[in-house]
């Protein structure tokens, strides 16, 4: 998927206006949002097992290569193919070519956002490969020719009748609208018929383990199960971060990644996969290939201050809990990954200078740390990533501050430097916009906080600062 | 930003303390501890002034007691990133920062719950400001300072716990954004039928408040010492009374 995060401003505007958006994308608080909280609740040893996810991604992250080939050895040992994809374009070949070499006519998916940052679907589709989604909401947007808006919950910006527009070709504006059950119906009736042609499928890694060789999925509506099971087939993209070591750390990382997903102890169900059908066995693939990918990842392991962020197991939690998110949707960050997370991550692996408004976007409210199951201190990160577009290096294409900003908080340093200067600066700026003042409030306020006062009283500066006052009181209790 | 803003706010921690018989001074050379630029980028520029920040308070016995989460967060969790490439100063930031509370926070952990004595007739409700409750940890302990003055009536904000939009300059560089979130804050504020809405930092005391400004609403939004220093007046009146 091509990288638009230039954009982030008019399409946050845009949404903000959407009343039909707005209404939909509440659900990722009241269900989601809310869900994750009760189910943590009822989960007596929480903390720690945040904790666990934390220490387990920590070790696998800083001793990736090793993880990284144990996973392949142990693939190959049980008859998988590996192929390490530097980036999008070396994985969408790949997986191309197996599909030209296996003589495939028609792909079937399950979700997956590494597919995303491929563009896979599209790319096979343009090959001349029926290509189609399994996943209801990745269907939803693939009708819509959309990309997703939500990590777990690609469509949730979508209203039923929309829904009913896409899936039913008989569907007319002013037909009452079919319910959720109804909906899901058609888009079952359309799918089954794909699901038995289909030679191929390609299904993304929640986890994979490396001492196993196994990959772990995690779905609700079954397609996942079918999608790994009938095409002769099966090929599994993941980014380089999915891999942990053990068998036992993959219960701990499904109970956190479920319960902080939609609130669920268990995803209705969880698929696992340990390659090709094995000679005894009557079903399941012929051929099993597990494709991972850097695509810039390598420069997020690099550097010590965006690091963490490879720990995402891409629950969501932290759009479900970003009132930013809330309020811009998942279009607005430009890229496969929304959110707190994305404004890290696309960033970072697109170029920081065209997606600079993404760390801007936070208020710093710290909801998205509070709610990350494995404790990635996201604000921390966003105020990593405001420090190099403020005064980065223009030569890594890092610096996108403009000229009069930078003046702007040099005066504010002299300003701060000292007392006198500080209540000089405040006294003569108080003076200057006494006009505007009515009330003790300003209606209209110059930059560079004019933006406030479109729609916010600004204060004014108090007639006499604390350090006067408080002097001033001094001297009369003590006269 | 109390002191150019809202000198009420410091005298009215000023007062909360004297009247639990706390020793107060004010250090007269601060200015800032860094957070805005810092927040914004700018470490260059946070950088000096929160070293003065760190000297000015080295300098002062006792304890520091400051009438905002934000303030506090910025000293105890962000000074080490600030610093990092100077050990000694992190370890300097360290101290001061070992001996610096919120206001909240340091009524609650040294005199208790029920910290403040006095009566209220209004009816309020408490706004959860973000680096408080998620930087510094203090989530319920002012609704009970605020629950032990008598008379009070203390309503329940939903979702008190998501921000109000303010964010600093987030505010002013993303306004329609920091203001949509802002209006769903004002909502529930405004379905509470409270009198007043509590709250712990200026910032986002200013962001509720120019907003209901603009909604013609006379609900008002003050800072705790506030609260807590009318309610101590108006107790003691009507203890004089009786």
């Amino acid at each position: 998927m091509k990288p638009v995060t230039t954009n982030f401003r008019n399409k946050a505007a845009e949404t903000l206006e959407d009343k039909q958006i707005q209404q939909s994308i509440e659900h990722v608080y009241t269900g989601f949002f809310q869900g994750r909280l009760s189910a943590a609740s009822e989960t007596p040893n929480w903390e720690q097992l945040r904790s666990k996810g934390k220490e387990i991604k920590d070790h696998t992250i800083a001793h990736l290569d090793y993880y990284l080939n144990l996973l392949a050895n142990n693939v190959q040992k049980n008859g998988g193919n590996v192929f390490f994809a530097n980036d999008a374009e070396e994985a969408r070949n790949h997986i191309i070519k197996i599909a030209r070499e296996k003589d495939v006519k028609t792909v079937i998916k399950s979700k997956s956002m590494v597919s995303e940052e491929m563009g896979l679907a599209e790319a096979m589709n343009d090959e001349g490969f029926e290509t189609v989604e399994t996943d209801l909401g990745e269907y939803i947007i693939q009708l819509a020719n959309e990309t997703p808006y939500h990590l777990i919950a690609p469509a949730v910006h979508k209203s039923r009748s929309e829904v009913a527009k896409l899936l039913d070709d008989n569907f007319r504006e002013g037909d009452p609208v079919p319910d959720a059950n109804q909906l899901t119906m058609l888009a079952r009736k359309k799918l089954r018929s794909v699901f038995e042609r289909a030679d191929m499928s390609v299904t993304g890694a929640n986890f994979a383990v490396a001492e196993s060789g196994s990959i772990a999925l995690v779905t609700n509506e079954g397609n996942g199960r079918m999608t790994t099971s009938v095409p002769r087939v099966h090929v599994a993209v993941m980014g380089m971060e999915k891999v942990i070591p053990s068998i036992q750390d993959l219960s701990t990382m499904l109970r956190i990644l479920i319960r902080s997903a939609t609130g669920q102890r268990i995803s209705t169900y969880v698929t696992m996969v340990n390659g090709k059908r094995s000679p005894d066995e009557e079903e399941g693939p012929v051929e099993f290939h597990l494709v991972i990918m850097n695509n810039g990842r390598d420069k997020l392991l690099r550097d010590s201050q965006t690091r963490e962020s490879l720990n995402c197991i891409r629950c969501g939690a932290c759009l479900n809990a970003c009132p930013v998110y809330r309020k811009v949707g998942g279009h607005a960050y430009g890229w496969v990954y929304p959110g707190p997370i994305g404004a890290i991550v696309s960033p970072v692996l697109t170029g920081l200078k065209d997606a600079s408004n993404l760390p801007g976007a936070s208020s710093l409210c710290g909801a998205c740390h509070d709610a990350c199951p494995v404790k990635i201190n996201i604000p921390r990160m966003l105020l990593e990533l405001r420090y190099r577009t403020a005064e980065g290096s223009a030569s890594k294409s890092e610096r996108s501050s403009s000229a009069k900003e930078r003046t702007v908080w040099k005066l504010w340093k002299i300003g701060m430097m000292g007392r006198r200067r500080f209540d000089l600066g405040s006294r003569t700026s108080g003076l200057l916009l006494r006009p505007l003042v009515r009330n003790g409030w300003m209606r209209i306020a110059p930059p560079p906080i004019s933006g406030w006062t479109l729609t916010r009283d600004f204060p004014s500066f108090a007639s006499k600062s604390l350090k006067a006052r408080l002097s001033k009181r001094n001297r009369t209790s003590k006269s | 930003m109390v002191d150019q803003f809202a000198p009420h706010i410091g005298e009215h921690t000023v007062d909360v303390l004297d009247n639990l018989g706390v020793a107060v001074e004010f250090a007269s050379e601060q200015t800032c501890c860094g957070q805005p630029a810092f927040n914004s980028g700018f470490r260059s520029e946070a950088y000096p002034v929160a070293e003065k920040f760190v000297e000015i308070f080295e300098r002062v016995n006792g304890l520091i007691v400051v009438p905002s989460g934000s303030c506090a967060a910025m000293v105890r969790n962000y000074y080490k990133d600030l610093f990092r490439d100077d050990e000694d100063l992190v370890r300097r930031a360290e101290k001061v920062a070992g001996r610096l509370f919120e206001l909240t926070e340091f009524l609650y952990k040294f005199f208790g719950p029920s910290a403040v004595r006095g009566s209220s007739n209004k009816t309020v409700t408490y706004h959860k400001c973000c680096h408080l409750l998620r930087e510094i940890g203090i989530d319920e302990e002012p609704v009970e300072l605020l629950s032990g003055l008598e008379g009070i009536q203390i309503v329940p904000l939903e979702r008190a716990d998501v921000c109000c939009g303010f964010g600093g300059a987030f505010s002013v560089k993303m306004p329609d954004i920091s203001s949509a979130i802002l209006d769903e804050k004002l909502d529930y504020i405004q379905s509470t039928g409270a009198d007043y809405v509590v709250a712990g930092d200026a910032g986002c005391i200013f962001q509720m408040q120019g907003g209901l400004r603009r909604r013609n609403s006379d609900i008002r939004v003050v800072h705790i010492a506030e609260a807590l220093t009318d309610s101590i007046e108006r107790g003691k009146r009507s203890r004089n009374r009786q």
